[in-house]
């Protein structure tokens, strides 16, 4: 378990150096997720009632399409040189490299979230209260977990860049409409843990049994 | 030694491999021939755990490789014309990598030994993108190599490299022999597989269709069975 959780890490680090150095999948996100709040906040003149209304919506909305660009980057850097393909010859079970993966898909979201949402609460002039990390951090967990699975799956298909939303949007949508729900019970000052409880308890649950399906899956995934 | 009974591999209805079956003694030095598409990659690739076999079995020094991979892969070092390794990193960052991967008992000083080993000490702190082919192929060779493996894959490794690469490469290849490691190599250049093996395997159509010492036939005979079973070009 040691030897286990140690590559996982040693994986995540990695990932995290090629990422300092390159600055790629950051990047990408970071000014996609930017560029997306202009251009919604140009295009959608909202009165205040309509801005608690709608902006939980898309805040989640960026959030995905942003991840999305990153995600591809993700797997991509590990079939540039069939790198992936060493990391498979390790002697630790394969899962590892899923969670190494998720892990620093994971902390790559996180760091595009935190320049991304207090810019959207400024351009919106909504305030977004700490309570939102909940629903935010649980969501995001989601979006890793799906997003490195189909990733790997995606990237040695010629169509690698279409068909990693398409495989991926139509799962992460409980994940959406939990977040949306989520985001609008705390934004309009109600009780999060009475009122959103089962909709952070359908985000928790989803990401505990995608995470474990994933773990599972993972090593068939990699094989030819 | 590698142990391969009756393998058997298929992707749909294309049948690579039919009954792949070779016992490889430890100390070993196999160079496997064969046209495009015959299935030596494929053979490889099951070997090294990195492809499921549709049928039959392969054993690394008495490891089953579906139940016993941990110990399978630890004995296993790869080498293929792709580096299998990070071009953004540093040569050092990338064994350093591997080296904690595979939990290497002093790390440093191991990944310095082969640093030495592939004459590749003075770029050790360049990024890996900024080699020259023959470099990356000899710091390919210096992570396949890094665990001190017991069995080395070689995947045609002289793909892409010029003269002066190759002569380098093939004499680290003879260097790794001689420490009576179990080699395995595909190549469709004939001169360099005699002269690094001690036994030729031909496979076409998924079959191993030859197999003999290398002594066993002057380089003239080699060719002829070259050009009968692989073909002409290369010969």
């Amino acid at each position: 378990m040691r030897e286990y959780v140690r590559a996982a890490l040693l994986i995540a680090a990695k990932d995290m150096r090629i990422e300092w150095r390159s600055r790629e999948i950051l990047s990408i996100m970071a000014l996609f997720g930017v560029l997306a709040i202009f251009i919604f906040n140009f295009a959608l003149d909202l009165s205040p009632v309509d801005r608690r209304a709608v902006t939980p919506g898309l805040l989640w909305v960026m959030i995905l399409f942003a991840a999305l660009l990153g995600l591809n980057r993700s797997f991509a850097r590990e079939q540039d040189q069939a790198a992936v393909a060493a990391l498979m010859l390790v002697p630790v079970d394969r899962s590892a490299i899923y969670v190494g993966k998720f892990l620093s898909t994971f902390l790559f979201l996180v760091a595009v979230e935190v320049v991304v949402v207090p810019l959207f609460a400024a351009m919106f002039t909504v305030s977004i209260p700490l309570l939102m990390l909940v629903p935010l951090l649980l969501g995001t967990l989601g979006i890793a977990i799906i997003g490195t699975l189909f990733a790997a799956m995606s990237t040695n298909t010629r169509l690698r860049d279409v068909l990693l939303p398409v495989l991926v949007m139509p799962l992460l949508v409980p994940v959406v409409i939990a977040g949306v729900n989520t985001g609008r019970i705390i934004m309009d000052g109600n009780s999060l843990w009475q009122e959103g409880r089962r909709w952070l308890l359908i985000l928790a649950a989803f990401d505990v049994l995608f995470f474990t399906v994933s773990v599972l899956l993972f090593d068939f995934v990699l094989e030819e | 030694m590698i142990e391969i009974e009756n393998l058997h591999k298929q992707f749909g209805h294309h049948r690579v491999l039919r009954g792949v079956s070779l016992t490889i003694a430890e100390g070993q030095f196999l160079t496997l021939f064969g046209p495009n598409g015959a299935g030596k990659t494929t053979l490889l690739k099951i070997i090294a755990t990195l492809s499921r076999p549709t049928r039959g079995h392969v054993r690394l020094n008495g490891y089953e490789l579906r139940s016993d991979w941990t110990e399978a892969r630890r004995a296993l070092g790869m080498v293929s014309h792709q580096s299998l390794l990070y071009p953004d990193l540093t040569l050092h960052e990338n064994l350093h990598f591997f080296a904690r991967l595979y939990a290497v008992p002093d790390a440093e000083q191991r990944i310095q030994q082969v640093l030495n080993q592939v004459g590749l000490a003075h770029r050790a702190h360049d990024p890996v993108r900024t080699f020259s082919r023959g470099m990356v192929q000899r710091a390919t060779i210096a992570r396949a190599i890094l665990h001190d493996p017991l069995i080395l894959l070689l995947d045609e490794p002289f793909t892409g490299l010029d003269e002066g690469a190759a002569e380098r490469f093939a004499d680290l290849l003879a260097e790794t022999a001689r420490r009576g490691r179990t080699i395995i190599m595909t190549t469709h250049n004939l001169e360099q597989g005699l002269a690094l093996c001690d036994r030729v395997a031909i496979l076409t159509e998924g079959k191993i269709v030859y197999d003999a010492p290398r002594d066993a036939h002057t380089l003239d005979e080699w060719r002829a069975f070259y050009r009968r079973y692989v073909g002409g070009a290369h010969a």
